[in-house]
């Protein structure tokens, strides 16, 4: 650890030195955007931007050449005026313009942000604490979206992605050239809903919905991330958004997809599965799903994420076990899983933690279990 | 203005026990309620901690006031020092008006935008998703979380106890001038006579409060836990009725010293602060009963 | 700060007691003024490691320090602590210390009051530094505790938090009165309103300020108090209230909240400058009128904080115009400052360096503060670390300057004593890098997506963010040198003038150097 912070001091110290080398490929400035919206917003952001620069010369000019001018090492005299009803007039007039110059465009691009309607695709999304929910309205198409970066990588136990922090297990996958409207909510705590390069940003407020809007350009295919924007609790750094921009046609394709997946997962569950394929699924989902709050190995995490392993409700409660993890409690980060995780993985799940970490329990935790507690 | 006599008092250990005391309030009060609400945690014994904080602190200010009446009573102040409490009072009482704009303000904002949202009005009527069954009307009979969630079952008619408070209330304001007026006048007994109805009158109204709470509780339904419209009504009424009790105390003080024959017509200014204090509360009292009962 | 060797030689009549009583029981407005000038020190220095926590914990990508939930608790206890702990509690010391003097008053003119409004401060923030070592850990919401975060998700630490709250609004408000009411009724013969120095005025529409909004956040507090323990439903919907009204109410306090940290800001630099360019401020009255209406718009832009939670399209654009329209006032200052070096004959000692650095470095964080202010940007602006270097550039090299500033001015005053010049220029020096190399590529690492509240983030950040942490250690370490020359001029030094300045003017500089420990007994008369 020590030797890597090394490393970084001194890359920055040489960076600092070459600066303008650097420098080019650091990020410095807005992103441009790929919307009409974002676009407008970094312009007006470059205008105010170099307003506020050109003010600032003419000020700071003003004031050094004083500093160097009127100096008293320079024999000085000071002179005794101070007041000039002409000159306050006049600087308080004309950034008064300059204020109107800057309101006008500001005004026109904030009603158009403001106008959510003719939507084509309409998109609910939920905040939890601490990932993101999908629903396509009228689609019956929906999912949660995770952070699929793992903890040895937050840890520092093996080398960062490329994307680090910034990658989900499940892309919210859009149409180009069509009107996207999204309804944002959240189940628990403020989140905000954040994609830099369409310029969206709506806090998710429980209890209510914000709406938002944004239609990505034809041609402007792609992945566009952005992250949580509020303060939402212990891991509001850990819960991204991956936009997947495709064209309408893959869009639709992807639609079927994700029904067809639905169907075929609740058939699934009525099928037999053994201990251990329970085991290797369960070790998989608790990873992705358990492990940000209750610790890789079931330790927990500080006073308020319990331990699961040697836990009394992981050991000799099965219908409390099962209970919590399909309802969650309600007032504590523990949510409700059982829309979240299909009725295997909830199995798998609960198998898993009732075996691991010293927890021998020896039972199985079938999918059937999980259908009848869901009655 | 002059300042050459401008009294400065001797060092006090008035404001670091009083220090003690609220700190034993706070970290008392902190540790009793942490208790109630989560059954246990927290340190032992919150209760001792409370009780001794608020004995320290009513045992220091019943002294500091007392040095306080003492050093005016020997003279020890200047027609300015009059002015310095006169002007320390009036911003004080500002600051109380500031504490009730917050609650009013939450009131409007509740009945204005966040209700009809919730009810897919306005600006985030989408809202109403969330909550298909409710239906915003105020008094909000049915929250937005439904059966979960159970409002009141009928809310105070203001045209009885809250009529018959304000009633009360203004009359009092009456005769605490009447009282003031006598005390100008040097009528003594008079100014007792009055002082002791006004007090007598802040009494029954917050009587007819408490009576008003226990219907509210016992008959109707409206309690803390109702809904947005229990949490405005109770904090509003129940902030203006501790304040009406801290009056009423205070004025029932200035009875006694009254009684002790302390005051002149033209010296008595602890008098007047109470009186100012009291048509405060009166005119807070006005505001609750157009915004809270009537309308 | 303080003036132990020197109080002990003048005057028979009472003087101080002592011992450690003194400071306990004291109801001089000079002791009273240095007890809050250390305390604030003390806090700064407490917050200050704080943010050295975290600012380690962002040196790289990963995490390597601390965990995530203290993370929060460092952050949350950062911001609190510096607001309420270090910056308010400087200027009332200042106050304290000055206010008396400049206007020719014999102390405060509620001297008891005042002594208890210091000392409620040490209870306040023990008792919310004492959570930290609890099991549920300190608050962890971040300075602006939004609900439900810190309602129905809130370690149950936040009971002690909302009390430590009210105790400290009941200090800042009895201290706001005492101020206003000093300055109504205590002030000298001929000191008529339009000839109050300007630190004395600002701080007097401060003084309003927090008379005005203090019991407000006592109300948002006591509001979530009921919320987590009592049932109510304030910010709750299911029960009709609403996440966003906590926001609004809290807000309506924050925002002036923030003049309140650079108002007497404002006043002190007023001072300086005038000083150091030999020459009268320009533009006095235009001082005064400008001050008011920041102080009257202040009341009515705080959804500018808000911009994102969805509010109504007009809603959205008042709070925009009305945020734009605060750069006039606040213009109109910086030009009269400049206005006052121009064919000055201008010096650089400590003060006026500091001062000089203020008026150049609160312009940048002005700037971008309008930049926050245009609603369409804040959309990309909002919570990210471009939010961070903004109020970092006001507070930081704008309040505390303004403060170190102050404190370099008045220091021969108090303790009678110069300080050492070149330890002063090497301090400024230091603090100036450090401020810039900490807190300007916040703006780039912003702009360039970083959220704030954050302890971990994506490796393009990694840069900037290895650079700002090497800044703040830069600047911490400097703070240490200050306390070195504080330390070393009250022990002393080269003995000042009464004078002290060249330039100074006004009652505080006709009175001996170190100032007595009773002064104006007989007011002076003022032309
Ligand atoms: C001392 C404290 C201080 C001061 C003085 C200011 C001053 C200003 N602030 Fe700042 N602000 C904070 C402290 C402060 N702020 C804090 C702590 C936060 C974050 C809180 C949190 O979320 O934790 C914040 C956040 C904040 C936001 C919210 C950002 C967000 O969360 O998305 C906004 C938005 O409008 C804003 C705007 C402004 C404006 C317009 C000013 C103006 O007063 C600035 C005016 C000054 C100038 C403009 C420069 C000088 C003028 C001229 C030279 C004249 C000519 C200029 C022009 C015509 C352009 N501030
Ligand atoms: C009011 C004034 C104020 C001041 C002066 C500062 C000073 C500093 N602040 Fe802070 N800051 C805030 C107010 C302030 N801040 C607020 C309101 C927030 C928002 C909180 C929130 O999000 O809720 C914030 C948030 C904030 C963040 C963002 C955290 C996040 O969003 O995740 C960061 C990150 O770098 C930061 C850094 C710093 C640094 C490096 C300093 C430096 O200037 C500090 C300099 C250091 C010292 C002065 C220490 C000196 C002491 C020593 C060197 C050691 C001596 C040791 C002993 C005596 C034992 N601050
Ligand atoms: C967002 C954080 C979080 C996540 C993710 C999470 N939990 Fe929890 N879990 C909690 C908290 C907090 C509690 C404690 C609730 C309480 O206060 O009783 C808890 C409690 C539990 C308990 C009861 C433990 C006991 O001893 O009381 C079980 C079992 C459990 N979780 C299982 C799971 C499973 C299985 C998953 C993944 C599918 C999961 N949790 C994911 C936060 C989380
Ligand atoms: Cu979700 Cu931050
Ligand atoms: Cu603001």
């Amino acid at each position: 650890m020590f030797s890597r912070a090394w490393q970084r001091l001194s890359s920055v110290v040489l960076g600092l030195v070459s600066a303008p080398a650097a420098m080019a490929d650091w990020e410095l400035n807005m992103p441009r955007g790929i919307t009409e919206v974002s676009q407008s917003i970094y312009e007006l952001h470059m205008l105010i931007f170099w307003i506020c620069v050109w003010i600032g010369v003419v000020v700071f000019g003003v004031m050094f050449y004083s500093i160097f001018k009127h100096r008293k090492s320079k024999g000085a005299v000071a002179s005794q005026f101070h007041e000039s009803l002409g000159l306050e007039l006049l600087w308080t007039a004309v950034p008064t313009v300059i204020l109107i110059a800057m309101a006008v465009p500001a005004t026109t691009v904030l009603i158009q942000m403001y106008d959510t309607t003719n939507s084509a695709v309409d998109i609910k999304i939920t905040g939890h604490q601490w990932k993101w929910q999908y629903d396509y309205l009228g689609e019956d198409v929906g999912f949660f979206s995770n952070l699929s970066t793992t903890t040895d990588e937050i840890y520092n136990r093996t080398e960062k992605g490329e994307n680090y922090l910034l990658e989900v297990d499940k892309h919210v996958v859009v149409p180009t050239g069509q009107k996207l409207r999204f309804l944002i909510t959240s189940n628990d705590v403020i989140h905000a809903w954040w994609v830099p390069e369409i310029a969206v940003k709506k806090d998710a407020i429980p209890g209510y919905i914000n709406e938002s809007w944004a239609l990505i350009p034809e041609g402007q295919e792609g992945l566009y991330r952005g992250q949580c924007a509020e303060l939402c609790g212990v891991q509001h750094g850990f819960m991204p958004i991956v936009l997947e921009a495709v064209t309408a046609d893959e869009y639709q394709a992807w639609l079927d997809d994700q029904r067809a997946g639905k169907i075929a997962e609740a058939a699934a569950a009525l099928g037999d599965f053994s201990y251990d394929e329970l085991m290797v699924e369960g070790a998989e989902v608790y990873a992705r799903s358990c492990a940000g709050c209750h610790g890789t190995e079931g330790q927990g995490m500080g006073s308020v994420f319990p331990a699961l392993a040697g836990s009394p409700i992981a050991i000799n409660d099965m219908a409390g076990h099962i209970d919590i993890v399909l309802n969650g409690k309600a007032g504590t980060a523990m949510q409700s899983f059982s829309a979240q995780l299909s009725d295997v993985e909830i199995a798998a799940v609960i198998t898993y933690e009732r075996n691991a970490w010293g927890n021998d329990t020896g039972e199985t935790v079938t999918p059937q279990m999980i259908i009848d507690a869901k009655k | 203005m002059t300042t050459s006599s401008y009294y400065v008092p001797e060092s006090s250990y008035f404001p670091i026990v009083a220090s003690f005391g609220l700190i034993g309030m706070a970290a008392g009060a902190g540790g009793m309620i942490n208790h109630m609400s989560s059954g246990g945690v927290g340190y032992a014994f919150p209760h001792l901690v409370f009780l001794v904080g608020t004995l320290l602190l009513a045992f220091i200010l019943f002294n500091w006031f007392s040095k306080v009446i003492i050093e005016s009573r020997a003279g020890m102040y200047s027609p300015q020092m009059d002015m310095s409490y006169r002007w320390g009072m009036g911003w004080f009482i500002f600051s109380e008006v500031m504490f009730f704009a917050a609650f009013f303000g939450v009131l409007l904002y509740v009945r204005q935008w966040a209700g009809p949202w919730l009810d897919g009005q306005g600006d985030k009527g989408s809202s109403h998703m969330l909550w298909p069954d409710f239906d915003y009307a105020w008094p909000m009979f049915n929250n937005p979380a439904g059966a979960d969630l159970p409002g009141p079952k009928a809310v105070i008619d203001p045209w009885h106890i809250p009529l018959l408070n304000t009633v009360l209330l203004m009359s009092s304001s009456v005769t605490l001038t009447i009282a003031h007026h006598a005390l100008r006048a040097m009528h003594r007994g008079k100014t007792i006579f009055w002082l002791a109805v006004t007090v007598i009158l802040g009494a029954i109204f917050v009587y007819y409060q408490v009576l008003e709470y226990i219907e509210a509780y016992t008959e109707l339904g409206l309690t803390l836990d109702s809904g947005i419209y229990g949490s405005t009504f109770f904090m509003l009424t129940g902030f203006h009725g501790v304040h009406v009790t801290i009056g009423a105390f205070i004025l029932f003080i200035m009875w006694i010293r009254i009684c002790k024959g302390h005051f002149t017509p033209d010296q008595h200014f602890g008098f007047e602060a109470a009186a100012w204090y009291w048509h405060f509360v009166d005119m807070v009292w006005v505001g609750l009963f157009l915004f809270v009962y009537i309308l | 700060m303080t003036t132990a060797t020197a109080s002990h030689d003048d005057h028979g009549h009472h003087g101080p007691a002592k011992g450690i009583m003194r400071w306990v029981l004291t109801t001089n407005h000079k002791d009273i003024g240095t007890l809050y000038l250390w305390f604030a020190f003390t806090m700064l220095l407490t917050g200050g490691v704080m943010a050295l926590i975290v600012r380690t914990e962002l040196f790289q990508p990963g995490m390597q320090l601390i965990e995530p939930e203290f993370y929060n608790q460092m952050t949350t206890m950062h911001g609190l602590i510096m607001v309420f702990g270090a910056i308010m509690p400087a200027f009332v010391g200042l106050a304290n210390w000055m206010v008396p003097l400049m206007i020719g008053a014999p102390d405060m003119a509620l001297p008891r009051m005042n002594n208890w409004s210091f000392w409620i401060l040490p209870f306040a923030f023990g008792m919310l530094l004492f959570t930290l070592f609890t099991e549920a850990g300190a608050p962890n919401f971040g300075w602006t505790f939004y609900a439900p975060l810190s309602t129905t998700y809130a370690p149950s630490s936040v009971t002690y938090f909302i009390f430590g709250v009210h105790m400290m609004g009941i200090s800042s408000i009895m201290g706001a009165i005492n101020i206003i009411v000093t300055i109504l009724n205590l002030r000298a013969p001929g000191m008529t309103l339009m000839k109050m120095p300007l630190f004395v005025w600002t701080w007097f529409i401060t003084a309003y300020l927090l008379v005005a909004v203090m019991p407000v956040l006592a109300g948002v507090v006591t509001m979530m108090l009921m919320d987590i323990h009592f049932g109510t439903s304030f910010f709750d919907a299911a029960g009709g209230g609403d996440p966003v009204l906590f926001q609004h109410v809290f807000w309506f306090f924050g925002h002036p909240e923030v003049y309140i940290m650079i108002l007497p800001a404002f006043g002190i630099v007023s001072q300086i400058i005038p000083t150091f360019a030999r020459k009268p401020l320009f533009g006095y009255a235009s001082m005064v009128y400008a001050t008011s209406s920041i102080a009257f718009l202040s009341f009515i832009v705080w959804a500018h904080h808000m911009f994102t939670v969805g509010m109504p399209l007009q809603t959205e654009l008042f709070f925009m115009y009305a945020t734009m329209l605060i750069a006039i006032p606040t213009g109109v200052k910086v030009f009269n400052w400049v206005s006052t070096m121009f064919r000055g004959s201008m010096t650089f000692e400590t003060p006026m360096l500091f001062a000089l650095a203020f008026v150049v470095l609160f312009t940048i964080g002005g700037f971008s503060g309008l930049m926050l202010a245009i609603a369409p940007a804040d959309f990309q602006y909002h919570d990210t670390y471009f939010v961070v270097a903004h109020f970092h550039y006001v507070l930081v090299p704008g309040a505390l300057f303004g403060i170190i500033a102050g404190v370099y001015y008045w220091l021969p005053k108090w303790t009678g004593n110069y300080y050492n010049e070149k330890l002063g220029k090497f301090h400024f020096w230091m603090s100036f890098i450090g401020v810039n190399v900490t807190f300007f590529p916040m703006h780039f690492v912003g702009l360039a997506g970083m959220p704030r509240r954050i302890p971990d983030y994506a490796l393009q950040f990694a840069d900037f963010n290895a650079i700002a942490t090497v800044g703040a250690f830069i600047f911490g370490f400097s703070q240490l040198i200050f306390l070195f020359i504080l330390i070393k001029t009250i022990r002393g030094g080269e003995k000042a003038t009464d004078q002290v300045w060249e330039g100074a003017e006004g009652l505080e500089w006709t009175i001996p150097s170190p100032a007595p420990y009773h002064t104006f007994a007989e007011a002076p008369h003022v032309k």
